[in-house]
């Protein structure tokens, strides 16, 4: 492999002309096209767009479950060859598998990721106080016995939340974790989600048709097109952190979000 | 479960069987139906308890062969239905051979059976297993073909394997399937034996049954019915409780 990478400070995600391709009977649909990005170690990066452009096979793509059809893809220096362990992904539906309780649900990486599955056996003890921790961060200590469907809508995606950062990711993909959710609540995980990032510092991509839920959180807001998907725009957000749910109320907030809304509006209108 | 639920769900099939003999025992008198056509409930009674230890041996003799072919259609049926419902090109290649294989009437099955293993207990454990495999493998096939993708990409996004996903999601995800088809294959493997031991046997309840008929021993064959009606209920509630223990999650009580 080429040793350009080394040379300045590795970028966590890099997508480089990435494009790709879905094959179905009824012909091929181009979903990302031509897409560069390079996403700096602990940024949090939001990709807003209209529903349907590619948003979750951006997400896809940069966790390994989907292979670009053009471009490459690289993770933390190396090209992206199939599903990877150092991703913590939530999705949309909380995808609790029904079976298990709360606390077996977030501890379910640990039995799946290395080095923790060969040491899970050992280790009890110890993961099940890192899980409990993790879910007493997130407000859901009562909840650790119950199963996912004797959970509200937001609990079932804090506890998805959990079981996205037990492994201690280096890189957390969030597609639209809090779109199914009431307005109070979103707001709510927004300050949740803020919170352990902060704590972690680890590299964020959140996808969302939320455009002050994307100001709130990212360092980076990226503007994405309709299919086939393109980056469009990029706007810093610098307000200091931590950010309280009254920041979404400054000028400056409503500055920016009107900015990227009416560029929104112009992706929307181009044909 | 409160006193009310307990009466409900224990009083009310009691209640309802007993209702049945009720109405039967009336109708045989009322209607002055020969012994010979439809023996009363309590002459039935009477004959199950005066053959009381020749049934008790006949009957464990079919508890058996039942069982037996049970348990190898519920490993064999596993084994498949995993295998079909993982792969979709297996199911696609096996299925109408199950299809087919199923419709085959078991009872026509058996005298091939008597020629390959002589009469007695062999042929009436492969006919209750024939006749019950069937229902477990489609169930499970079902249950793991229509694992939804987004509980398989939770565990590809976690660098799961194949095997992994399988033991994860698939496992568990079939197991409500499997019992529910549980509880349907238990009674039909009684079905099975029965037919082989009234066709080619000299032991069980279905050998019974038809040496009491040929003697027109009728409250006798009835006897006999209300054993095998008595085991299957029997096995099927065992299952039931085992269900309700193993996938309660899935009833969401």
């Amino acid at each position: 492999m080429e040793t350009e990478t080394s040379t300045t400070t590795q970028a966590a995600v890099e997508f480089r002309g990435v494009g790709l391709t879905y094959r179905a009977r009824d012909g091929s649909t181009l979903a990302l096209d031509g897409v560069d990005l390079a996403i700096r170690p602990g940024e949090f990066v939001a990709i807003v767009g209209p529903s349907g452009c590619g948003k979750t096979t951006f997400l896809k793509l940069t966790s390994g479950l989907l292979l670009p059809t053009q471009g490459e893809v690289r993770v933390q220096g190396k090209p992206v060859r199939g599903p990877l362990k150092i991703v913590g992904m939530a999705f949309q539906n909380p995808t609790l598998l029904p079976w298990r309780t709360t606390l077996e649900n977030v501890l379910l990486p640990l039995e799946i990721v290395q080095p923790h599955r060969r040491l899970y056996r050992r280790n009890r003890g110890a993961y099940r106080e890192k899980a409990l921790g993790l879910l007493q961060s997130v407000g859901l200590e009562g909840f650790v016995r119950r199963y996912p469907w004797q959970l509200s809508g937001g609990m079932q995606q804090r506890a998805s939340l959990c079981r996205a950062l037990i492994h201690e990711p280096d890189i957390l993909l969030l597609d639209e974790p809090f779109g199914a959710l009431d307005a109070f609540t979103r707001e709510e995980l927004w300050l949740v989600l803020q919170k352990l990032c902060l704590e972690r510092k680890c590299t964020t991509i959140l996808v969302t048709h939320d455009l002050r839920e994307a100001i709130f959180l990212a360092d980076t807001v990226h503007v994405m097109s309709k299919r086939p998907g393109r980056l469009v725009a990029r706007r810093e957000v610098t307000f200091p952190r931590p950010r309280g749910l009254e920041a979404c109320f400054t000028p400056q907030f409503l500055d920016l979000y009107q900015g990227i809304r009416g560029l929104i509006g112009e992706v929307r209108e181009a044909t | 479960m409160t006193l009310k639920e307990r009466l409900i769900s224990y009083g009310l099939p009691a209640l309802a069987l007993l209702a049945l003999f009720l109405v039967w025992e009336w109708a045989v008198y009322q209607f002055k139906i020969p012994r010979f056509i439809l023996p009363a409930p309590s002459v039935v009674a009477r004959s199950l308890w005066q053959w009381r230890s020749a049934i008790l041996g006949h009957a464990a003799q079919t508890l058996y062969t039942t069982l037996v072919g049970f348990g190898i259609a519920v490993g064999f049926g596993l084994l498949l239905g995993w295998l079909v419902g993982f792969s979709a090109l297996l199911y696609k290649a096996v299925y109408p051979i199950l299809i087919g294989f199923n419709s085959i009437p078991k009872v026509a099955i058996v005298p091939v059976l008597v020629i390959w293993f002589g009469i007695g207990t062999v042929p009436a454990v492969i006919t209750a297993f024939l006749i019950s495999f069937f229902p477990i493998v489609v169930n499970v096939a079902t249950g793991l073909a229509t694992l939804e993708p987004e509980l398989q990409d939770v565990l590809r996004s976690l660098g799961a394997g194949k095997l992994q996903i399988f033991r994860k999601v698939g496992l568990p995800r079939t197991l409500p399937y499997f019992f529910a088809s549980m509880k349907v294959a238990v009674t039909l493997a009684f079905v099975g034996s029965v037919i082989s031991e009234t066709v080619a046997s000299n032991k069980g309840v279905g050998y019974l049954m038809i040496a009491a008929s040929s003697r027109f021993d009728v409250p006798l064959v009835f006897a006999g019915l209300l054993v095998i009606a008595t085991l299957g209920i029997l096995l099927y509630a065992l299952f039931a409780i085992l269900e309700g223990r193993l996938t309660s999650w899935a009833y969401r009580r």
